[in-house]
């Protein structure tokens, strides 16, 4: 089946900085028309991962082939396969929208005969059909952003990388571009997008959470939010939150507690059997709990979670 | 090599550089200007320096004396005074480069047959202007002496030659000794330099400070494209400025130009590929605009203004600094430069220019090429 297709092969992929790992040898196997993300906070080596990806930056160990091509041995090759988006870059802003169509269309060397359709198919993308002379640096951040996406992709590349493509974005922008994205997966382009935000990691086919230079968890975000927790999750709204988080970290078989907005996450091994244990154990310390309950773990939760595990195992080798 | 690569990069390079007016008044206000600052403004011709006079004598052979001062061109004769501390301050404050003293019995030893001395007070802040006009001084006192000994043997029925020998002296290539006609051919070094070096290492770390050189090499654009195509805008310009330099020199400040217009195109791209090069590599190194900038300048302006017989003549350097002018491009292109206006040597004869600066333009070409690779590291 063409959906089983293999477009990025990582085997145990290393970059070093000097004595500082950014990417410590991770796996990956992505397939054709697939909509993969790759979440982590900054410095956490999505950039490192995308740039040796895309031939700019060379391994230090491991192999890496995307589009079939070794992005060590073959980065010409693999460039001609594919679309990048960086995070710094949003396009020439002191060229015209047009213009900066045409550069990119020649630097993809796009045939005479196919640049006017392409002009037109990257215009209407990004919805600046009749305002192809405006200077691009006076557009909003969310056309441009479209712009860049399709200047990208004027040579139809099977596979797209997109380095935070929407980070400094309005929420609504975000939305459109995530429309753009799976449009074009649905045609059968594979995309490889890194975020720090959590609502747009659930837009993704598969995802993958990195942590200083390591895949911590790797699966659909049904499959994470399930799997990837040791325990459950419960919800404790209470007063005062400060002293109970305080009394909660050294209660018994409580595994992390957070802080979400108002209110408590604990994780713990059975969250059924530890509510009437929590209840008491908070009344003891002369806390008012006003909701108690097990709730589904969101991405961040999971995320959190497995940071937090790492941190604490770190921090017990050290 | 994709020729329509090539020009994508060219054509964005051009729009940039049109809608960017400081690199537009690099290119066209920059060479204007310096052509006319060391046109006018530096004058290596010594001529009209103040002088005061102190004649104590105040007889018709000082005033003979005196007057042959001032018919000369290069003194001018600011003020007689009547004292010898108004000399002092006149030296002290700067109004007088040199203070001529007559001595009260001037007069009356030389109807004796003399010796008699002047005596020449000469601020020597600046050497080669104390140089000039001590000799200067010299050859004016000096004629006079020679009239004065001629009309005395005349006077004793005596005629003899004014002089056994004599040096008759033609000055050739700048017949009038002209400063403007040695320093404004030089001034076309300068402006290379700016284009080629400064402004191509800015717009290039630009690219990587902007990070839009990471997108750029996401591209399957080549590395030898992205070269070419970033620096050919800036050679047109170039050469461009070659021709508008000449023409103010030439037409404006009549400097002869005896040589080919060929040759000097020639040799001006030769000169253009090592700045233009050497502007590549260093941005390449530098990544950021500021340090691009400060290198340039540091590595092509400053040896094409100090090093390169522009201002200053090679052959009276220290031996150690000669040396350095060897690896010194600006040196051979300024020699250049020097005999295609003035001198009109014949294409044949300035290879001794031409191929070490042919040298220097296909090293450096090699080593930007070679320094630049589509990888971020």
């Amino acid at each position: 089946m063409p959906e089983q297709e293999t477009s990025v092969a990582v085997e145990n992929l290393v970059k070093r900085f000097g004595d500082f790992v950014a990417v410590d040898r991770i796996n990956l196997d992505i397939r054709k028309g697939e909509v993969f993300g790759f979440l982590g906070p900054n410095g956490a080596g999505k950039s490192t991962t995308i740039r040796m990806l895309c031939g700019l930056l060379k391994p230090t160990s491991g192999r890496a082939r995307v589009a079939g091509y070794d992005v060590a041995r073959e980065p010409e090759a693999v460039r001609q396969n594919i679309g990048y988006m960086s995070q710094k870059f949003s396009l020439y802003n002191d060229l015209k929208v047009i213009e900066n169509i045409r550069l990119f269309a020649g630097l993809y060397s796009v045939t005479p005969g196919k640049l006017k359709e392409r002009i037109e198919w990257a215009l209407a993308m990004a919805n600046l059909k009749g305002r192809e002379n405006l200077i691009t640096g006076t557009l909003p951040g969310g056309w441009k952003q479209r712009l860049a996406l399709g200047c990208a992709v004027l040579h139809k590349p099977p596979i797209i990388f997109l380095d935070e493509p929407t980070s400094g974005v309005d929420p609504i922008s975000r939305r459109q571009f995530w429309d753009l994205i799976h449009q074009m997966a649905e045609e059968g382009v594979t995309v490889f997008v890194t975020t720090h935000y959590m609502e747009e990691a659930e837009y993704c086919n598969r995802l993958a959470l990195i942590f200083r230079g390591k895949i911590v968890a790797l699966g659909t975000p049904s499959e994470l939010k399930r799997d990837a927790m040791k325990g459950e999750l419960l919800l404790i709204e209470c007063e005062p939150l400060g002293s109970a988080v305080e009394a909660l970290q050294s209660a018994p078989d409580v595994m992390d507690a957070a802080v979400f907005g108002n209110a408590l996450h604990l994780v713990v091994p059975d969250a059924d059997a530890a509510v009437p244990r929590m209840e008491k154990y908070l009344a003891n310390h002369g806390i008012v709990v006003s909701r108690i309950e097990k709730i589904r773990p969101s991405l961040e939760d999971v995320f959190v979670s497995l940071t937090t595990a790492r941190d604490a195992g770190e921090e017990r080798t050290a | 090599m994709s020729f329509t690569r090539l020009l994508a990069v060219a054509r964005k390079e051009v729009i940039q550089i049109l809608r960017d007016s400081r690199s537009l008044a690099i290119v066209v206000i920059m060479p204007v200007t310096l052509m006319l600052l060391f046109g006018y403004g530096v004058n290596l011709d010594l001529k009209g320096l103040p002088v005061y006079v102190y004649d104590r004598d105040g007889s018709q052979q000082s005033q003979d004396l005196l007057k042959r001062f001032q018919a000369s061109e290069y003194f001018h004769v600011v003020r007689v005074v009547n004292d010898y501390p108004a000399i002092t301050r006149a030296l002290d404050d700067g109004h007088a480069k040199m203070g001529i003293v007559i001595p009260w019995d001037f007069s009356s030893q030389l109807g004796q047959g003399g010796p008699v001395q002047v005596q020449a007070l000469v601020d020597g802040t600046d050497d080669n202007t104390a140089n000039v006009l001590i000799g200067y001084a010299q050859a004016v006192v000096q004629g006079y002496s020679t009239e004065i000994q001629l009309n005395w043997l005349r006077g004793r029925g005596q005629s003899i030659q004014p002089a056994l020998v004599s040096v008759e002296t033609r000055t050739w290539y700048n017949e009038d000794l002209e400063s403007s006609a040695f320093i404004v051919p030089g001034v076309l070094a300068l402006v290379m330099s700016v284009i080629g070096a400064f402004l191509t290492s800015l717009t290039i770390a630009r690219e990587w400070e902007r990070g839009s050189m990471e997108q750029l090499i996401s591209t399957p654009v080549s590395a030898m494209e992205i070269m070419l195509g970033k620096l050919a805008p800036y050679f047109v310009l170039g050469m461009f400025d070659v021709i508008v330099c000449a023409v103010i020199a030439i037409y404006w400040f009549q400097v002869p130009f005896r040589g080919s217009y060929i040759t000097l195109l020639v040799s001006s791209a030769l000169f253009l590929m090592v700045v233009l090069s050497l502007g590549f590599f260093i941005s390449v190194l530098a990544k950021n605009q500021f340090a691009a900038c400060q290198i340039a300048l540091l590595v092509t302006f400053l040896p094409a203004f100090l090093l390169s017989g522009f201002l200053f003549s090679i052959e009276q350097m220290p031996v150690a600094l000669r040396w350095i002018t060897s690896v010194v491009p600006a040196r051979y292109y300024v020699s250049l430069l020097k005999k295609i206006f003035l001198k009109g040597t014949p294409t044949a004869m300035l290879y001794a220019d031409l191929i070490p600066l042919t040298v220097f333009a296909l090293v450096l070409a090699l080593l930007a090429t070679r320094s630049f690779h589509k990888r971020l590291e």
